[in-house]
């Protein structure tokens, strides 16, 4: 009963398999809510695929994935996102042709419920505008509203992700490297961030960055060829001689 | 300001044309403005090139025709069922194609546009080979007579400009905002929750809707519908018509438009009427390689770029 309360998703034997080669092999995850967890492993180790299974954007061979204890397995991606679990994408993944604004607007469009209204003009959206600018004050971005955001440099790309990811105030946010491609100033901002942003909700984290991860996770996963190597703090892990050999493995 | 300005100019000049030019011309120009139009709608702001629009319009272009003929509807109710008509077909052949990406999209609508083409050949209702002939324009509102070219025109004018301050407007609404998203990224608009498939169907039905309007408004102009336009010749002009003018503008399409008719018109009355389809390749070639954003795309670029 506490099982669920604890925790807000949890896999069990969570498999991808792509053509003979297993990239996630028999994952079990436990997130316990209103924590940052960390997802850490060397290049490959399928991180990227796990978020992709939880988010249905890949389909598992085999394994459960519970979210508030439910079964969320058979959902679609769009419908995993409605029931609150967001994620953000390795890649920067904005909408480049829109302005900064714009990004965020169409993120809290859905729940105005009338993304489907054709006829409406410009006006229609107008209502979105304060809290869009405040998401992206949050991040920094109050400067660059209109700016179009093909223009804007990688590190305001992934802040803008950020906010755009915000503006569903989802319950579990997943961020694929969040600070992937960012100078020392942005990490630093965006770690505040993080850690703003984690009042009320959880976080699940993939970083390669480990002072980031130090400083930010609760709990820590590492995983290595697809299977999870161990789990602890961050002392913990560090600790572990696997984990550094795993690493070690890597540069060799 | 100016932008009001440019529309006033332009409005002007819509009103007194067919003083200066012959009117069945300009409603011609206006039906493809409004069909090149609405193709740009699910080509430049929906990201899925179609290869079926001929079924939309020439298919409404049947239906109308039917209503008007067989029905006798008044005018304005057998456009109507014509763009319903075609909006119905493009939520069909939507259902089927709107899963797939790129070439496969194109493909499938170019297959169920042949289909339909196949059925509108061999069913009764379509007049076969000759067509529908001798369709009655009828009056409008049951007071103004269309049988008078220029009362026509305006009429027409006023379906077309109707049609594509539709588009104009859904391209700003906030389901042209969701629609600019998944063009984008279409995998950040779904993990922000959005159904990306209902989304490119309703643009596809609006389309569809939209072409079967003009081809509709094209059947009561000529009183004619018949196989030309139904025909994937059709489907493939309207592509150029979009892409010369500017794909994704909303100018573009009808500019486009416009120098595709007035150069078949002119060249088909000439020496190279047998060339007209090379003509039309080496000014589709030209501009794929010269100039890719099409008429307007380049013109705004121009003007960006100089200030
Ligand atoms: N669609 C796919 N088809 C085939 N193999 C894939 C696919 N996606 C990922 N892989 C493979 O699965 C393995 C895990 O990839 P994944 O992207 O999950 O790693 P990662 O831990 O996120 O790595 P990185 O730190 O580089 O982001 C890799 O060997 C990758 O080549
Ligand atoms: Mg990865």
């Amino acid at each position: 009963m506490t099982e669920t309360g604890d925790f807000i998703l949890q896999t069990q034997g969570l498999t991808k398999e792509f053509k003979g080669f297993t990239a996630v092999n028999g994952v079990d995850l436990r997130i316990r809510r209103h924590t940052i967890h960390a997802l850490i492993g060397p290049n490959g180790a399928g991180k990227t695929t796990v978020f992709n299974l939880l988010t249905k954007f890949l389909t598992p061979t085999r394994g459960t994935i519970a979210f508030n204890g439910r079964d969320i397995t058979p959902a679609k991606p769009a419908e995993i996102a409605r029931m609150g679990v967001v994620r953000s994408f390795q890649i920067s993944a904005v909408f480049p042709h829109m302005t900064a604004r714009e990004n965020v607007r169409v993120a809290l469009l859905r729940k105005l419920g009338t993304s489907f209204h054709f006829w409406r003009g410009e006006r229609a959206l107008a209502p979105l505008n304060d809290r869009a600018d405040e998401l992206l004050a949050m991040v920094g971005l109050e400067r660059f509203r209109e700016a179009v955001v093909a223009d804007l440099p990688y590190g305001r790309k992934r802040a803008l992700e950020l906010a755009t990811t915000l503006a569903l105030d989802p319950e579990l946010m997943l961020l694929d490297e969040p600070t992937q491609g960012m100078g020392r100033e942005d990490v630093e901002l965006v770690t505040q961030l993080i850690r703003k942003v984690s009042a009320n909700r959880t976080i699940l984290m993939v970083e390669h960055n480990l002072g980031v991860v130090s400083t930010l996770c609760d709990t820590i996963t590492v995983l290595q060829r697809g299977a999870v190597l161990t789990e602890g703090t961050y002392a913990e892990v560090s600790a572990d001689p696997r984990v550094k050999e795993a690493y070690m493995g890597r540069a060799a | 300001m100016k932008t009001k300005l440019a529309y006033l100019l332009l409005l002007a000049l819509l009103l007194v044309a067919p003083f200066l030019v012959y009117p069945v011309f300009l409603m011609k120009l206006l039906c493809f403005a409004l069909f090149a139009s609405a193709f740009n709608l699910i080509l430049g702001y929906g990201g899925l090139l179609s290869f079926g629009h001929a079924a939309f319009f020439g298919g409404a272009g049947y239906f109308t025709g039917h209503a008007l003929k067989v029905w006798g509807l008044p005018t304005e109710l057998g456009i109507l069922a014509g763009a319903l008509g075609a909006a119905l077909m493009g939520l069909a052949i939507g259902q089927l194609a709107i899963r797939r990406h790129g070439i496969y999209f194109a493909m499938i609508t170019l297959a169920m546009a042949q289909m339909a083409y196949f059925l509108f050949v061999t069913s009764s209702f379509t007049g076969g080979e000759n067509g529908l002939q001798g369709i009655p324009r009828g009056t409008a509102l049951g007071l103004f007579d269309l049988q008078n070219n220029l009362t026509l025109y305006y009429f027409v004018l006023a379906i077309c400009a109707l049609g594509i301050g539709l588009i104009a407007r859904t391209v700003r609404s906030p389901f042209g905002q969701v629609l600019a998203a998944i063009r984008d990224n279409e995998n950040r608009a779904r993990s922000l929750g959005y159904d990306i498939e209902r989304y490119k169907l309703l643009a596809f039905v609006l389309s569809a809707g939209l072409a079967g309007l003009a081809g509709a408004t094209k059947t009561v102009v000529f009183q004619l519908a018949s196989l030309t336009d139904v025909h994937w010749h059709m489907s493939g002009e309207v592509v150029l018509m979009t892409l010369l003018g500017g794909l994704g503008t909303l100018a573009g399409p009808a500019v486009g438009a416009g120098v595709i008719v007035t150069l078949q018109n002119y060249l088909a009355s000439g020496p190279l009427s047998a060339w007209v389809p090379v003509v039309l390749g080496v000014i589709f070639v030209i501009c794929v390689l010269a100039f890719r954003r099409g008429i307007v795309g380049e013109l705004r670029a121009l003007i960006r770029n100089s200030f």
